[in-house]
């Protein structure tokens, strides 16, 4: 649904007889068809409801904060501690670091994404009323429903900078770039996301293949290995996926050792804007009938 | 005519039903994919019948308009297009057909309390629900102590809402949304919440926003609180708008086409006897009822009634000889024949004096007390019995239909589906020796 300024739009089609207070704004309700703008203005507007949404899901997940706080460094930590007795001990992968430190700077990222993937997908089955029962832009829901695995993020940082400071490894000047690649991060989950969110609410088992889905991505992705396992002529094939980018990416900042960073996280970035923007046309499309499906 | 606030061109939604399946299963989408080619081969033709691919014009063809500051009401029965409307005009669905446009901040209420979370703060839950609401996070700073102040939870305001009492939680979330300040706000019956203190001051709130300029689209189904808050009311009935005018006069045109549609509030003569069935151990009948009717207050027969009048069953009998005990037994049902109560003239002090009855001409009545009905269709079955000698049996003679009113401000009309809605006592004491709520 649009809006328009007044008072131009309601004079052209109504005539100045009984017009509309000056300077207010009028709501037009109508049919759209086919594609509709991103509506980018009004999620502007709102950037409140963003913020509280996000701090909503904080705030309830860390509400008994001993044990809110445990379980983010619990799963990276037990994760981590895994692969490196399998694969690191047992196997023994090839590695430019230490074993430990290349799979936890490959398991941060990859925790961000598929939390703030799942959150968002499921975001709009599970704020139900925020679609029925008032008027919010919609886009805002699966939006703000990527922020809160930010917090984990940190938490699980906390440890990763203590292990570099044990192993006595010295961050290059790449480590700036950090705040690019979690944002990156959080773009390919959301990227994914409002799609999984939008075919949820039409196709209700889209949620069953979230999990599934993440787990296969974990394994085209190099989270748990180095890309030097991969034979150079699959380096395209696996660049096509756009975590893969990103993992090296954090390695490169936080390790400054990766190689062929720069066209990977090129790639990257452009299949994830083109994700994000098929994604938010699809949503737009789809969503003016989210309040009678959900 | 003034500025507009509100104005509805042709509004119409459509929604399917039928085998409703609100969504789809994307494996099924995917195997029709796969298999739609054979089948289609198969079953030429036959897809639509089994689709039950049903649709329903839940508005077809609204147009209305508000001026700035008028208070709007809207009333119609179950499934008359109310919400619906409200849902166009809030943005939450979008028309079918027809164009809105609504001048202005807009604020709806469709729920209260949307977006509340347990685990939260009543504080936290404030901000959330303003900002979702369309507060902006300064108004609500400013107007935090007022709100809570309205709610009468400010010992509590920093205690998980999930430890409120349910009258606690409704009471702040109505609170918020009463200082919401939309020049547009639309209302779906929200104001039937909390105990009758509380609805008084959410009425007063209701009337005060309105002296401040704007406009309110009220849907209600409680004649009380329209009549009480809005100049003019606009009646749906199957999408459409019925009528449009002054409240009252549209109040009484809904009241009376409920009269039309349901018929008759009274029987006589050949049309009551068409409705006996007579069991006869003499000769002659020994008594004949001549009109059976349900009477309002000034002894009109009437088919509606409000929950607040009483109702009348009257019964105009002759009898032809002596009986011993004449007995006058009412049932009332529902329209699918269960049984929901029975009245007797034998449990009344007055039945004494019918022991014995001489021939002559009688009227009895029953009144069946105000207060007491929910907004049902209620079917009358009367049995006229003189024990040995005649039996006469008038199954579903006569049916009438309650508007449930609410309780002089209470607003309370969730009532839809009780068939009564008595005013009971109702008493509430801390069992907390703290006060602490639980």
């Amino acid at each position: 649904m649009s809006v328009a300024e007044k008072p131009e739009r309601v004079d052209a089609d109504f005539g100045a007889t009984d017009a509309a207070p000056r300077n207010t704004r009028i709501t037009v309700l109508e049919p759209k068809r086919g594609w509709v703008s991103l509506g980018l203005r009004e999620l502007w507007e709102r950037r409140e409801l963003f913020y509280f949404l996000a701090w909503r899901d904080i705030k309830v997940r860390y509400k008994q904060t001993a044990v809110g706080a445990a379980w983010a460094l619990i799963q990276p930590i037990a994760t981590v501690a895994i692969f490196t007795i399998l694969f690191g001990h047992f196997t023994k992968l090839p590695s430019p670091t230490p074993y430990v430190l290349l799979v936890f700077s490959g398991m941060l990222p990859w925790l961000l994404f598929t939390q703030s993937l799942t959150q968002s997908s499921l975001s709009l089955v599970l704020n139900a009323a925020l679609v029925t029962k008032v008027y919010v832009p919609r886009l805002m829901i699966p939006l703000a429903a990527t922020i809160p695995s930010l917090i984990d993020f940190l938490l699980g940082f906390v440890v990763f900078v203590s292990l570099m400071v044990w192993y006595g490894v010295v961050p290059t000047l790449a480590i700036l770039t950090l705040p690019l690649l979690i944002l990156l991060a959080l773009a390919t989950a959301l990227s994914v996301g409002i799609w999984f969110a939008a075919l949820n609410v039409a196709y209700r088992d889209v949620q069953y293949v979230i999990p599934f889905l993440v787990q296969i991505w974990f394994f085209v992705t190099p989270v748990a290995y180095s890309t030097q396992i991969i034979p150079g002529k699959w380096h395209l094939v696996f660049g096509l996926n756009p975590m893969t980018g990103v993992v090296q990416g954090f390695r490169w900042a936080l390790l400054g050792k990766a190689a062929n960073v720069g066209p990977l996280l090129a790639l990257s970035v452009g299949l994830v804007l083109v994700l994000l923007v098929t994604g938010l046309a699809y949503f737009r499309r789809v969503e003016r009938e989210f309040a009678d499906r959900i | 005519m003034g500025e507009f606030a509100i104005r509805a061109e042709d509004l119409a939604k459509q929604y399917r039903v039928g085998q409703f399946e609100p969504y789809k299963a994307l494996r099924d989408v995917m195997a029709n994919a796969f298999t739609a080619p054979f089948r289609t081969l198969a079953h030429r033709g036959r897809r639509d019948a089994t689709d039950g691919d049903k649709r329903i014009w839940a508005l077809d063809g609204v147009s209305f308009e508000v001026s700035q500051g008028e208070i709007l009401g809207v009333i119609g029965a179950n499934g008359a297009g109310k919400t619906t409307l409200l849902k166009v005009l809030s943005r939450i669905v979008e028309p079918t057909r027809g164009r809105g446009l609504v001048a202005g901040r807009v604020g709806s209420l469709l729920e209260v309390g949307t977006g509340f979370h347990p685990e939260l703060t009543g504080r936290d839950n404030v901000y959330l629900n303003g900002i979702i609401l369309g507060m902006r996070r300064r108004e609500i700073d400013a107007k935090f102590d007022q709100i809570v102040e309205f709610a009468g939870v400010e010992r509590f305001i920093d205690t998980p809402v999930k430890r409120f009492s349910v009258g606690m939680q409704v009471r702040l979330a109505f609170s918020v949304a009463a200082h919401l300040q939309p020049e547009v706000l639309l209302v779906d019956e929200v104001l039937a919440v909390g105990d009758a203190q509380f609805q008084r001051k959410s009425l007063g709130r209701m009337e005060d926003v309105t002296k401040q300029g704007r406009t309110i689209l009220f849907v209600s189904h409680n004649m009380t609180a329209i009549r009480k808050l809005c100049p003019r009311t606009i009646l749906l009935a199957g999408g459409r708008v019925v009528m449009d005018g002054p409240t009252e006069q549209v109040l009484d045109h809904y009241l009376g086409s409920l009269e039309e549609e349901g018929g008759v509030g009274a029987v006589s003569g050949e049309a009551l006897e068409e409705k006996a069935t007579n069991h006869l151990w003499h000769p002659q009948p020994v008594f004949r009822a001549r009109t059976v009717a349900l009477r309002d207050a000034t002894g009109a027969p009437r088919q509606s009634f409000q929950s607040d009048e009483e109702i009348t069953v009257s019964v105009e009998y002759d009898v032809f000889e002596t009986i011993a005990n004449l007995e006058l037994v009412l049932e009332l049902y529902t329209e699918e024949g269960e049984l929901l109560l029975r009245t007797e003239l034998a449990d009344a002090a007055a039945a004494n004096d019918m022991y014995l009855t001489k021939p002559g001409r009688y009227s009895a009545r029953c009144g069946l007390a105000p207060m007491t009905f929910g907004e049902r269709r209620f079917y009358v079955t009367l049995y006229v019995i003189a024990q040995g000698t005649q039996h006469t049996h008038y199954e579903r003679l006569l049916h009438f239909d309650v508007v449930f009113m609410g309780y002089n401000d209470n607003l309370s009309v969730h009532s839809r589906s009780a068939y009564f809605r008595p005013r009971f006592d109702w008493e509430v004491e801390s069992a907390d020796s703290d006060g602490t709520p639980s």
